[in-house]
């Protein structure tokens, strides 16, 4: 039975540095090589030890497949294809491939210049990586070899997210990356038709948690943003350079547009400027109202936001600022949060998680004075030891593109697995995320933790070439049961169904004929021919509804059964009967032959 | 795919036909008309390949044939199809036969059997779809006649197992069409069933089977496009008022799961239509003991397909959920219901924190990180994760990416809350949600259900906190439907009152040209809850118990806001004029006076009744007005003879009184002004009558009529203002104005008469009078009893003479009828409306000219309110007056007209302006016309079937009323720089 096996190298039982391994059909598919935001050392990465000890990986796998620009999601790419050493090919989205860059690049100055690490991927081997990689279209199947083909699906989550559809034959996995089943403010719903794939790997971030309507996350948000505004106080509003960002930004530019106001929003510059432009221009992966109204004007192309230059932090009067990094423990958001942080007019809204340890953790825990140590001081103007009144409000405002634990089974229902598979979340929440789809689909669910191999055994069905002639000349038949005697041969395993003849005749065969031929004794103690009138009744009287025809020849035929009786001149009473019969007329021949050799009744003997 | 492939062979072979060499064999057709037959016969003869024969056929399509050759045509089409060897021509022929079935006076019944016999022949299944449309177009035109029915049905049945899937759509769209429950089907009749099928009772076991029956059985055929057709045949048997059996909900619940989403749209239909046909009967829940209605399961079912993969049915589902208004108040409240947990943990949604907020005292929170903290644990196995039923489905359908979806399950929301008010209530929030939608059209829609539903609905704070934040939205459309919600929204407690007005002010002071609109809605505000704003009024008005306040500013219209507020609670409320101070009375005179429609009549303590309405008791003011009204009216009636002395100035005063009270009294404005003018139109007639120049000779004469040519010209125009201007008008009174008219134009002929010479033009005037004095009578023949003694009754007395007699004797009977008929008696009807239009935008005051440059053109955002128009689409234009007198009227796109409320529209629209450059800047004129046409009266009296054998009108008067202010732009054309 073939089987296909899954092992997550990352993301198992655990968020961060995907990597799954899927043997399916003989072939190797990596999906995702993502980084580990929690570790500095070799746990950052994937074990790609696990594939092959030493030497590349070209020829363990059969391709790597991207599902969005995240850096837990790609991060390990370039050490993967440059480091470790993958020549084969790299697939992932148009704008994956134009953001996932830009991030790396990034994060490997960070890690490099800033942090100072060697042993590191260098600029020029993201170029290299970038080099192998083959962009994918939505729903476009694209053939990674003669078998193995894969299609992307939309997934929401991020621009340019992706879920895949792994075929080879009729065996199909369907990868979800990170996904997302409630439409934002500028990505639309994840979508996937009924592929029915054997098994369905899926995120599962949220599996224990129904989320709330997102617009009462967005009013609420627009309505602390707007107070603030109307009294003059400033917004600031840390994040990450994209994604969210992004979101926020529309949801702004448009209420600002809306409400006709007035006050300065502003952006703060670098990386997101970059992104942004691709965002402009990848239109078609952005969500209906933005793909309608883009011949007007592009969403993207902001009218109210603009770049902020720090001269303005002490620009008197409200604004609006949204500024890197997220969780405020370095950068520009904390240059700010520290100017405005004295002022009860201000307000601080934090859009997303934030790691212990950081500053932004700490306010939103309701601090209300920071001391400030000196490795966080990235600012030389303030002292070390120098310490904060928090005055400004404080608001957390979770936006995740992550679906819920509805939307995962939503997915379920959309795609029918035979399977299913969950990565990306934690043991403890997945548990009892398993339990609810084995509950309510009747399907398998399995939960991999790193380097456990779950395998599944497929079914697959063979696919068969027939002509169309035998096709209409069987379905002319009719009736859900093939019929036995009817022959439906398969030759050679490969798959083409033809009629008998015609298989003989391509193969340049004549037919052979397989007769069975059985000898019965029968005491009876009439002339030959007589035995044969008495055996054509009687047989005429228990096979009713088959022709029964006495040749002249003395033979009795049923069907295409021979039945000829020969006695030796030395016993006339001892007949013995040949059947001869067809392997076809197996069921009826040996019928036959225990039925005669019961003998025949005497009350045929008069006739 | 059949219609698909036929519109293929038009679109191919269109192209080919507008070639000129074609033109010939099409003129000889027209040419040979008596024996069109024999020329297409000729034709298809010539015909050496298909191409050919396809294109004779397809101009052949195109030209009309007379019901008594159809016969003739189809023969000789048939006889060629039996020659053909080609498919598509074959397959032309056979729609040609089609068409030419539809022909009028054609009985098909004729060419039904040759129809027939080509089934006999034909191999090719595209041919055999086409055919069977053919059929289906015969069969529909026979729809008495059971045994054609019959014999159709037959051939359907035996066609249904073909391989092919166009034939088997057809077929089961020829038995969706023509079938009958009563008709029984030999099973053996229609062959086997396809393979694949098993057909229930197993094969041979039922002899006799419905159309019912046979079309079920489709909804399991292979090919998804037949199972749609099969669906759709099913409903298209309902649609005919066949009762569909109950059997088939099984099997179109199975359907709503297949694979293809046309089948599941149509599903969801079917199922819809079962429950609206058996709503009370029990069906069991699969794995359970239990038992729901039908209509409960089924809305469970759809509400599941709210959260399908493909948006058609998305859409098709949240729509018909709104139609399934028997649904049971339980299940209907599920759909709103998503429990949240996080982490296990059972999470209150954000409606339910800010009810409980709200409940508590507190407000505003939101500050804690982890506000919105989990709290009690939740038992894993009660988790439902798949919301078994209707659970959420419109918190996911307004949440869904289409608009589409969203926009239905908003009206869907609307419907079902109409129906139930408790449901109404929970829709609330989600309602109130969606006036955050990215889309506009969402937005507003949305206000608008609110609006609907609002009777039934009391405002939290909250919850109006979040409606009024839309007020600054900068979209005119919401504001003002925002505006028209507030006016019919009931609120708890007076903070929210207090609330509503600082957002009303703020939108104010943001949007000035809301001015109208916020007044309005404050005093429905006040209306509404005048104890509520009772203890508002001291801050409100701003009086100190010992200290004068100074005096706000009269003019400020956000003074005048809270105003209209606090006069029209106190209009209920009577301790609360104790609270004014001594300038609040006097801006409520001053406000009465100006603003009579914003501001109610108050009873006032202590106060000397002031002169004029203030007096008048609140309630009984209207009816006091209108008897004011009918006496008037009476007074005028008791003239007998306009000649009269006293007559003239009786009119005079009435008509002044009229008028002053149509001012006042904004219900009675439209009666008022109609009674109004009708009188002047009396006036105007009496005065020129009063002439001398009647009894003065032929040359003398001329130069007095200028005055009598004059009142008989406005007395036509203020006749068809009248007409056309006042909605409300019934038979009775178009007669009379009808009447006015026809002396108007009498009036005219006999100053024609005497002005100029010569018979020959006098003729053809007298004619067409003639001939409206007959039409006149056509029209209205009931009303003609109440006309007798007028000058119509006198004229019908006496109009055997009028015809015969000659143009000289015509105008002596008009004089004298004319000075000798009485006073024609106005009654007014029930409810009249004067129509009227204000231009909101441009406003007129600006002084900076809209410079462009000459020969282009400028957009000139116009924005106007229509009250009582009918049909504004086709009457309302805007006419454009340059300084030149050139003038342009321009017609508004249909979709530039909207309805925010019974009658009342609202026309936002752009003109275009173009001129020759001018020196300097000089202000043009911009307008609204009503547009009328006498036909469109007469036609509507010809469908009232009052009048019977009224020939289309003779020469129907066209013309515009303008109505409205006229507002001036400036504007500037420069000359083009070089």
């Amino acid at each position: 039975m073939p089987e296909i096996k899954v092992t997550p190298l990352g993301a198992g039982q655990d968020v961060g540095r995907s990597c799954i391994l899927v043997s399916i059909g003989g072939k190797n598919i990596m999906l995702d090589c993502g980084m580990h935001m929690g570790y500095n050392d070799d746990r950052r990465f994937p074990d790609f030890s696990y594939i092959t000890q030493q030497g590349r990986l070209t020829e363990f796998l059969d391709c790597v497949i991207i599902s969005h620009f995240h850096l837990d999601h790609c991060g390990a790419l370039p050490y993967m294809s440059e480091m470790v050493g993958y020549d084969g090919p790299i697939y992932m989205t148009h704008p994956t491939k134009a953001i996932c860059p830009i991030l790396l690049e990034d994060f490997r100055k960070i890690t490099v210049d800033k942090k100072g690490e060697t042993n590191f991927f260098t600029s020029q081997m993201i170029k290299d990586c970038m080099k192998k990689v083959i962009p994918l279209n939505l729903h476009q199947t694209v053939q990674v070899d003669d078998e193995l083909e894969i299609k992307a699906y939309y997934a929401g989550h991020v621009l340019g997210a992706a879920m895949v559809q792994i075929k080879v034959g009729s065996e199909s996995v369907v990868y979800t990356g990170d996904y997302n089943m409630t439409p934002d403010r500028h990505l639309g719903a994840a979508w996937i038709d009924k592929c029915r794939p054997d098994i369905l790997i899926s995120e599962s971030t949220y599996a224990t948690t129904i989320r709330d309507s997102k617009r009462c996350r967005e009013r609420d948000f627009l309505k602390k943003v707007h107070e603030t505004v109307e009294r003059g106080g400033k917004v600031l509003i840390p994040v990450f350079a994209l994604g969210r960002a992004q979101e926020l930004c529309i949801l702004l530019e448009t209420f600002w547009e809306r409400m006709n106001m007035k006050a300065p929003i502003y952006f703060s510059t670098g990386l997101t400027e970059k992104a942004n432009h691709y965002y402009k221009l990848f239109i078609t992966w952005t969500n209906q109202k933005i793909r309608k109204t883009f011949v007007q004007r592009n969403m993207f192309e902001f009218k109210h936001i603009k770049a902020f230059d720090r001269s303005y932090i002490d620009n008197p009067g409200p604004m609006v600022v949204f500024a890197t990094p997220g969780m405020l423990h370095a950068g520009l958001s904390l240059q700010i949060f520290r100017k405005w942080a004295g002022n009860e007019k201000n307000m601080i809204i934090m859009p997303g998680y934030c790691v212990q340890g950081t500053i932004g953790h700490k306010i939103l825990n309701g601090q209300k004075k920071l001391e400030l140590e000196n490795r966080q001081t990235v600012i030389p103007e303030y002292e070390p030891g120098w310490s904060l009144e928090v005055k400004l409000q404080v608001e957390y405002m979770s936006f995740s593109a992550h679906a819920d634990a509805k939307g995962i089974m939503q997915l379920i229902r959309m795609a029918e697995p035979r399977n299913m598979l969950l990565v990306h979340g934690e043991a403890k929440k997945m548990e009892f995320l398993k339990d609810k789809i084995e509950q309510e689909f009747s399907i398998n669910c399995f939960m991999p933790a790193n380097g456990e191999t779950s395998t599944v055994a497929t079914n697959p069905s063979v696919p068969v070439d027939i002509s169309l002639n035998l096709l209409k000349r069987e379905m002319a038949l009719g009736g859900p049961l093939p019929d036995p005697k009817k022959p439906r041969t398969i030759w050679r395993a490969s798959l083409r169904l033809v009629s008998p003849e015609q298989a003989l005749k391509e193969l340049g065969l004549s037919e052979h004929q397989l007769r069975f031929t059985c000898r019965v004794q029968l005491q009876d103690a009439h002339s030959d021919s007589d035995t044969h009138i008495r055996i054509y009744t009687h047989l005429k009287s228990v096979l009713k509804g088959y022709t029964i025809q006495h040749l002249p020849d003395g033979t009795v035929m049923v069907e295409s059964i021979v039945i000829k009786v020969s006695s030796s001149p030395e016993e006339p009473n001892t007949k013995v009967l040949l059947l001869s019969w067809s392997y076809q007329d197996e069921d009826l021949g040996s019928f036959l032959s225990t039925l005669l050799k019961k003998g025949l009744p005497a009350a045929l003997s008069s006739m | 795919m059949a219609a698909h492939l036929k519109k293929r062979v038009y679109e191919e072979f269109s192209k080919v036909v507008q070639l000129p060499q074609e033109e010939a064999p099409a003129k000889k057709l027209r040419l040979t008309k008596p024996s069109k037959s024999a020329a297409l016969h000729i034709d298809l003869c010539k015909a050496s390949n298909p191409t050919d024969a396809l294109q004779y056929l397809l101009s052949f399509a195109r030209s009309s044939v007379e019901a008594e050759s159809v016969e003739g045509v189809v023969r000789i089409l048939l006889e060629h199809y039996y020659k053909e060897q080609d498919n598509s021509v074959r397959l032309k022929i056979a729609s040609v036969i089609g068409l030419l079935s539809k022909t009028q006076n054609f009985n098909p019944e004729s060419i039904l059997d040759d129809t027939l016999n080509t089934f006999n022949t034909e191999k090719s299944h595209q041919v055999l779809a086409q055919l069977l449309d053919t059929l289906l177009v015969i069969g529909t035109q026979l729809p008495e006649s059971p045994a054609v029915r019959h014999r159709l049905i037959e051939v359907a049945c035996k066609h249904l197992s073909d391989t092919y899937f166009g034939v088997r759509n057809k077929c089961l769209q020829l038995l969706g069409c023509l079938g009958n429950v009563d008709t029984h089907l030999n099973k053996d009749g229609h062959g086997s069933v396809p393979p694949g099928i098993v057909a229930p009772g197993g094969s041979g076991g039922i002899g006799v089977r419905d159309v019912q029956s046979v079309i079920s059985d489709y909804f399991t055929d292979q090919d998804p496009r037949v199972r749609t057709a099969a669906i759709k045949a099913m409903l298209q048997l309902h649609e005919r008022g066949l009762k569909i059996q109950q059997a088939i909900y099984d099997q179109a619940c199975r359907l709503l799961c297949d694979d293809y989403e046309q089948v599941r749209s149509a599903a969801v239909q079917m199922v819809w239509v079962l429950s609206q046909l058996y709503p009370e009967s029990i069906v069991p829940i699969p794995s359970s003991n239990e038992q729901v209605r039908l209509v409960d399961d089924s809305f469970g079912k759809i509400s599941h397909m709210v959260s399908d993969g493909s948006w058609v049915v998305r859409v098709q589902a949240a729509k018909t959920l709104g139609n399934m208004l028997q649904v049971s108040p339980q299940f209907l409240e599920q759909t709103l219901d998503k429990k949240l947990m996080s982490d296990l943990r059972r999470k209150r949604t954000a409606h339910e924190r800010a009810k409980e907020l709200y409940t508590s005292g507190e407000f505003s929170s939101g500050r804690k990180w982890a506000d919105d903290a989990p709290k009690e644990k939740v038992d894993t196995s009660a988790v439902n994760l798949i919301a078994s039923g209707a659970c959420g489905a419109f918190v996911h359908g307004l949440e869904d990416e289409m608009y589409e979806v969203r926009n239905a399950a908003v009206d869907a929301l609307s419907a079902l809350a109409q129906s139930s008010a408790s449901f109404a209530e929970k829709c609330l929030d989600f309602l109130v949600d969606m006036f955050n939608d990215e889309i506009e059209e969402v937005r507003l829609q949305s206000i608008h259900v609110l609006r609907q539903i609002s009777t039934n609905i009391t405002l939290r704070e909250d919850q109006l906190d979040t409606v009024l934040a839309v007020l600054e939205d900068s979209s005119r459309d919401i504001r003002e439907a925002l505006h028209e919600l507030i006016c019919f929204t009931n609120v708890s407690t007076k903070e929210c009152i207090q609330l509503a007005l600082l957002e009303l002010l703020k939108n104010l002071t943001k949007y000035p040209t809301d001015r109208n609109s916020v007044w309005k809605c404050l005093k429905f505000l006040g209306g509404r809850h005048p104890t509520l704003v009772l203890p508002l009024v001291p801050e409100l008005l701003s009086t100190h118990p010992y200290f004068h306040t100074p005096e706000p500013d009269m003019d400020d219209p956000a003074y005048i806001a809270v105003l209209v507020l606090v006069f029209n609670a106190a209009q209920s409320c009577p301790t609360m004029t104790a609270l004014f101070s001594d300038h609040t009375f006097r801006h409520y005179t001053y406000l009465r006076d100006s603003l009579s429609h914003l501001v109610p009549p108050l009873r006032l303590p202590g106060r000397k009744q002031a002169p004029g309405v203030c007096g008048i008791d609140g309630s009984g003011s209207v009816e006091s007005a209108q008897l004011f009204l009918q006496q008037s009216l009476c007074r005028v009636s008791t003239i007998h003879n306009l000649q009269d002395p006293g007559a003239q100035d009786l009119l005079n005063f009435t008509i002044r009184d009229l008028q002053r009270l149509g001012e006042l009294q904004a219900e009675l404005a439209g009666a008022a002004d109609f009674s109004a003018t009708y009188l002047r139109c009396q006036l105007l007639l009496t005065k020129a009558l009063q002439e001398k120049l009647w009894t003065m000779a032929v040359p003398l004469c001329l130069k007095h009529n200028a005055m009598a040519t004059a009142a008989a010209k406005q007395i036509l125009e203020e006749t068809y203002k009248l007409e056309f201007l006042y909605s409300g008008l019934e038979n009775r009174q178009v007669a009379t104005i009808h009447h006015v008219r026809l002396q108007a134009k009498a009036l005219q002929l006999v100053l024609t008469a005497r002005t100029r010479r010569g018979v020959e033009p006098l003729i053809s005037v007298c004619e067409k009078f003639l001939q409206e004095v007959e039409s006149f009578q056509r029209l209205f023949v009931i009303e003609l009893p109440h006309l007798q003694d007028s000058f119509v009754g006198k004229l019908l007395e006496l109009s055997p003479r009028l015809s015969a007699c000659k143009p000289g004797e015509l105008v002596k009977i008009l004089q004298t009828t004319l000075r000798q008929s009485g006073f024609l008696n106005l009654q007014l009807p029930e409810q009249i409306q004067r129509a009227s239009g204000t231009i909101i935008e441009p406003t007129g005051e600006s002084d900076n000219p809209l410079r462009f440059t000459s020969g282009l053109v400028v957009a000139l955002d116009i924005d106007a309110t229509l009250e009582h128009v009918q049909d504004p689409q086709n009457t309302v234009k805007v006419q454009v007056l340059y300084p030149d007198g050139q003038s342009h009227v321009i017609q508004p796109k249909p979709g530039d007209f909207r309805s925010p409320g019974p009658h009342r529209h609202r026309l936002i629209t752009q003109v275009y302006l173009s001129h020759s450059a001018w020196t300097e800047a000089c202000q043009i004129e911009v307008r609204l016309l009503l547009a009328y046409s006498s036909a469109r009266l007469c036609k509507a009296a010809w469908r009232d079937g009052t009048t019977e054998g009224l020939q289309p009108t003779d020469g129907t008067t066209e013309g515009t009323i303008p109505f409205g202010k006229p507002v001036k732009v400036f504007i500037m054309p420069k000359p083009a720089r070089r």
